[in-house]
C-alpha cells in the first residue's frame, strides 16, 4: 500500500516513515509539492514542533488539497501536531487557523503542580466503536510528549488522562488522529498503524 | 495514568557499547543495535544512546551506528555526546534519533537549545548535566557544581541554575547525572535529583548510581525523578527492565506493565 507523508518542517519525519515502512508501506514523502496529495491513497501529516509550522500548509496549497482528498475519501492520520491541526486552530498559535474538521480549539495544560510536557507513556480508555484502535487492549500504552492538548468531543476515540482529561485519538470516518506517537509506541503503536494502513472505506479493514 | 519511566542506557565508543566506572576502566558490552533492540524488547520504555567517543572521525561511525540501532527500534530514542551545532543534531535526527541530549557544548554556547528546539520542537532536545555536590558548600546539594569532559573540569556554574536556564531556553527534559554516585551500584542522588525536579517544570531524568529495585523506588519517590537511566544494572544479565519494573509495581510506583 501507498502513504504519502506531508513534511511541513516541523520536525522529524524518519521515525514515522520508518514504522511505516517496516509494516510494509511504501511511503513517499511531499514537501510542499501538491501532486502526490491530489494523487495519494492515504495521508500521514506528522509533527513534532509548533503549531505554527502549520503555516507552511497553507503557503504551500496543501490546506485546499488535503481538504480535497479527506472528501474524496481518502484515509488521512494527523500525529501529534498534525491531530492538532484538524481542529479549529490551537492557543499555541492564535493566529493559524486548523482544518477545522473537527470542533473546538487545542489548547495548554491547565497550570497545575505537574511537568508539562507531558512525556512518557501513558494508557487510554477507548471508546468503543474505534477502527484506528481496535485490539488495542484497556491498560495498553503509548508514549506522549506534548503541551498542547485537543478538547474531548463526540468525535474523540480515546481519552488519556495528565492534568485533566484530553483527546489522545480522534476519529470520523476517513480522518483519525492521534496525540501520542504511534511510531514510538511499541507493539501497540505499531498495530495502531497497521489499523490504519488497512483502513478502508467498506469497513472490513 | 503516566508511567515513571525505566531508560536504558548505552555508553557507547567508537561503535561500541561500554561500560566503566566514572567514565573510566571501559569494558566492552557488545554491540549496540543488539543492545538496543533487546532492552526494548525486555522493556525498557526509552533507550539513550550516548556516544563517548567524541572525536572527528568518530562522527560516521556515530551516525551510521545510530542509523542501524533506529532501523528496528520503536520506542523513543535519544542520541547524546558530540552535539555541538544544530547541523550536528539534524544529522543524528536524520539518522533516527528522536531527541538529542546536549552538554558541554550548551554550556559553551547555550543559544544551541533554543535553535534545535526551534528546528525540531523543544521535546527532541535533552539538556545532559554532569553534577558533582560541592563539599566545601554551606548547602552541598542547593551548591552542587556543573562539571564537564567527563565529570573532571568544573564550570564554576550551578547545577540547579543551569537547569533552570535550559528549561528557560527550551528544553525538553533534563538528563541529571551524578558524577559521584556514576557506576558505583551505590544508589542514585535523590536529594540533588529532587533539589533540581522541584527547581524545574519539565521532567528530569535521574542518572548515575543505579544498583538495586530500591535506588529506584527512591529516585521516583523522594528524588521526585520522572525517569530515570541505568546503564550497567542491565548489562550482563543482571537484571532486564521488565523484571525492575514488575519490582517496582509491587512497590507502589506506576511503570508501563505489562510491556
Amino acid at each position: 500500500m501507498r502513504v504519502t507523508v506531508i513534511d511541513y518542517k516541523a520536525g522529524n519525519l524518519t521515525s514515522v516513515l520508518k514504522a511505516l515502512r517496516h509494516l510494509g508501506a511504501e511511503a513517499e514523502v511531499t514537501d510542499g509539492d501538491v501532486a502526490p496529495v491530489e494523487n495519494a491513497e492515504r495521508l500521514v501529516l506528522p509533527g513534532v514542533g509548533h503549531f505554527a509550522a502549520t503555516v507552511r500548509l497553507d503557503t504551500t496549497g496543501l490546506t485546499p488539497a488535503i481538504r480535497a482528498a479527506i472528501a474524496r475519501g481518502v484515509p488521512f492520520l494527523g500525529i501529534c501536531v498534525g491531530m492538532q491541526w484538524l481542529y479549529a486552530g490551537s492557543s499555541e498559535a492564535p493566529g493559524q487557523p486548523g482544518l477545522g474538521h473537527f470542533a473546538k480549539r487545542c489548547a495548554h495544560f491547565a497550570e497545575s503542580k505537574e511537568k508539562v510536557p507531558h512525556v512518557g507513556w501513558n494508557s487510554l480508555e477507548v471508546r468503543a466503536g474505534s477502527r484506528l484502535l481496535a485490539g488495542v487492549e484497556p491498560g495498553e500504552f503509548v508514549y506522549f510528549t506534548h503541551s498542547y492538548k485537543a478538547p474531548v468531543t463526540a468525535d474523540t476515540a480515546a481519552i488519556a488522562h495528565y492534568i485533566e482529561s484530553f483527546a489522545a485519538a480522534v476519529e470520523r470516518g476517513n480522518v483519525m488522529g492521534v496525540q501520542f506517537h504511534p511510531e514510538k509506541s511499541g507493539a501497540t503503536g505499531l498495530k495502531i498503524l497497521g489499523n490504519f494502513l488497512s483502513w478502508d472505506a467498506k469497513g472490513t479493514g | 495514568m503516566i508511567t515513571k519511566r525505566i531508560i536504558a542506557c548505552l555508553d557507547v565508543h567508537g561503535g561500541r557499547v561500554v561500560k566503566g566506572v566514572q567514565f573510566v576502566d571501559l569494558v566492552d558490552a557488545g554491540d549496540p543495535a543488539t543492545q538496543a533492540a533487546r532492552h526494548a524488547l525486555e522493556g525498557a520504555d526509552e533507550i539513550v544512546l550516548l556516544d563517548i567517543t567524541a572525536t572527528h572521525e568518530g562522527r560516521q561511525t556515530l551516525l551510521e551506528t545510530v542509523r542501524r540501532t533506529a532501523r528496528e527500534l520503536f520506542v523513543p530514542f535519544t542520541v547524546g555526546g558530540g552535539i555541538r551545532t544544530a547541523d550536528d543534531a539534524a544529522q543524528v535526527f536524520e539518522a533516527g534519533a528522536d531527541k538529542v541530549s546536549v552538554n558541554s557544548a550548551a554550556l559553551t554556547d547555550p543559544a544551541l537549545i533554543d535553535a534545535i528546539g526551534r528546528s525540531f520542537g523543544a521535546q527532541a532536545v535533552v539538556v545532559a548535566i554532569d553534577a558533582r555536590r560541592d563539599p566545601e558548600a554551606a548547602d552541598p546539594v542547593r551548591d552542587a557544581q556543573v562539571f564537564v569532559q567527563g565529570g573532571r573540569k568544573p564550570t564554576g556554574r550551578r547545577v540547579v541554575e543551569w537547569a533552570r536556564e535550559a528549561e528557560d531556553r527550551g528544553a525538553g527534559e533534563i538528563l541529571l547525572t551524578s558524577m559521584d554516585s556514576d557506576g558505583m551500584r551505590t544508589g542514585f542522588d535523590c536529594e540533588l535529583t529532587a533539589a533540581v525536579s522541584e527547581m524545574v517544570g519539565i521532567p528530569v531524568i535521574a542518572s548515575g548510581g543505579a544498583g538495586t529495585v530500591e535506588h529506584f523506588v527512591d529516585v521516583f519517590g523522594r528524588g521526585k525523578a520522572d525517569a530515570a537511566l541505568a546503564a550497567s544494572i542491565f548489562h550482563f544479565g543482571v537484571s532486564s527492565a521488565r523484571s525492575l519494573k514488575e519490582e517496582l509495581a509491587k512497590a507502589g510506583v506506576s511503570v508501563r506493565l505489562p510491556c
